[in-house]
């Protein structure tokens, strides 16, 4: 239902006419063998903990989720155009960590990072450059080497 | 998430990312990239089902062994039916509020406080049975989140009231809290409705909604930017500003 000929018209030509940040760059990284992939999870849906900073319109920083905290996360984004009521009944629907530990589980990934992030996904992404290319090098330093992005 | 994704795949991680909207992933072309055909807000499809969020995510993690890009794949499936919901045709809240009215300010802050009180036990039992909450990102008690918005209806030099958080954010922020402890009470009941429904009975069967209207009505007349665009997009969505069925005033 993602498909804009199913939404409400208004939004649909509020993201038909949205226009596309440039973001220029094509790098491409040959992961390693699945089994010694280290994974973090990235989301846009503007998530913290209770007692974090809020997000705010404009925000281009990240709030860092540890891995044990995930079920407790709230949800902060600006846009009340999505629906919330799945995330209110099941974090997994936008933040799938306990799904990700199942295929460490099952072997199909390598571990799980100890911490996880989130971005409020309604800011240009030009504007998160910095504090991206900074979370890369965050990352790295938990053994990270993959991140599955999920908007929202 | 697109541009995140290639501003990290030049720092030298392997991305794969889920896209809602097809058309962005493709302008922006990230190196691996999932279309996925379900609403917004529901990027890994429906809750509680993890069988099919496995398969979400595992077909994203299949991308990565693709030897070169970008790609753009479509996920085959739609979204199951919602299995913590019936189809919600005609539900109706089992607490039975009177009928939500445009009051003075302090009738209907009495009223949203009612309100809070008699959706409390099954608040509770939502607490029970998931073991989490997504009330709490204004750190306000839900009480005390409507408190803030009746007050600052009524006079906008009302302060934050939390610490280093700006008037806008904490206006948006307790909004969101009451939101979310109506929707989780109101779905931990016995035969809840489908998410339309439930969203149906907040917009127009509760006087919370009526509150965020009013708190929305205000907000527009602000000459601070940032209150302003609260009121003008982050507060009432699309169904919250259809004219509600059977508005008594009073």
């Amino acid at each position: 239902m993602a498909r804009l000929e199913d939404m409400d018209e208004g939004l649909a030509s509020f993201l038909r006419d949205w226009e596309t940040p440039d973001v220029p760059g094509s790098a491409w990284v040959t992961p390693p063998p699945a089994g010694e992939r280290r994974v973090a999870l990235i989301s846009s849906a503007g998530l913290k903990l209770p007692g974090d900073r809020p997000f705010s319109e404009g925000s281009n920083d990240y709030r860092a989720i540890p891995a044990e905290r995930a079920g407790d996360v709230v949800m902060d984004h600006i846009s009340v155009s999505h629906d919330r009521t799945g995330f209110h009944h099941d974090v997994n629907i936008v933040f799938p960590l306990e799904r990700l530990q199942e295929l460490a589980k099952e072997g199909v990934i390598g571990s799980v990072a100890d911490f996880h992030y989130s971005f409020m996904g309604a800011t240009n992404p030009n504007e998160m450059e910095a504090k991206a290319r900074q979370l890369a090098g965050v990352m790295k330093a938990d053994g990270v080497n993959t991140v599955v992005l999920a908007p929202v | 998430m697109s541009g995140l994704a290639k501003f990290l795949e030049d720092e030298g991680l392997a991305t794969t990312l889920i896209a809602l909207v097809r058309q962005q992933a493709e302008d922006v072309s990230p190196p691996r990239a999932l279309w996925v055909p379900f609403p917004l807000g529901r990027p890994f499809g429906v809750p509680n089902d993890a069988p099919f969020q496995i398969r979400v995510l595992k077909s994203a993690l299949a991308l990565l062994d693709r030897s070169s890009g970008p790609i753009l794949e479509d996920f085959p499936e739609d979204a199951p039916a919602d299995p913590v919901a019936d189809d919600g045709e005609g539900w109706v809240c089992p607490v039975n509020f009177p009928k939500p009215v445009a009051a003075s300010e302090g009738e209907q802050l009495d009223r949203v406080l009612a309100e809070i009180q008699e959706l409390a036990p099954w608040y509770e039992v939502s607490l029970g049975l998931r073991g989490r909450t997504t009330v709490g990102a204004s750190g306000l008690k839900t009480e005390d989140a409507a408190r803030y918005l009746a007050s600052f209806a009524a006079d906008m030099m009302t302060q934050s009231p939390l610490e280093g958080v700006a008037v806008a954010d904490a206006l948006r922020l307790s909004a969101e809290d009451i939101k979310a402890y109506y929707f989780e009470a109101a779905t931990a009941q016995p035969g809840s409705g489908s998410p339309q429904a439930v969203l149906q009975w907040f917009w127009f069967e509760t006087q919370a909604a009526e509150l965020i209207r009013t708190l929305r009505d205000v907000c527009i007349t602000s000459k601070d930017p940032a209150i302003f665009d609260v009121g003008d997009f982050m507060l009432v969505d699309t169904l919250g500003d259809t004219p509600a069925p059977g508005m008594t005033s009073g």
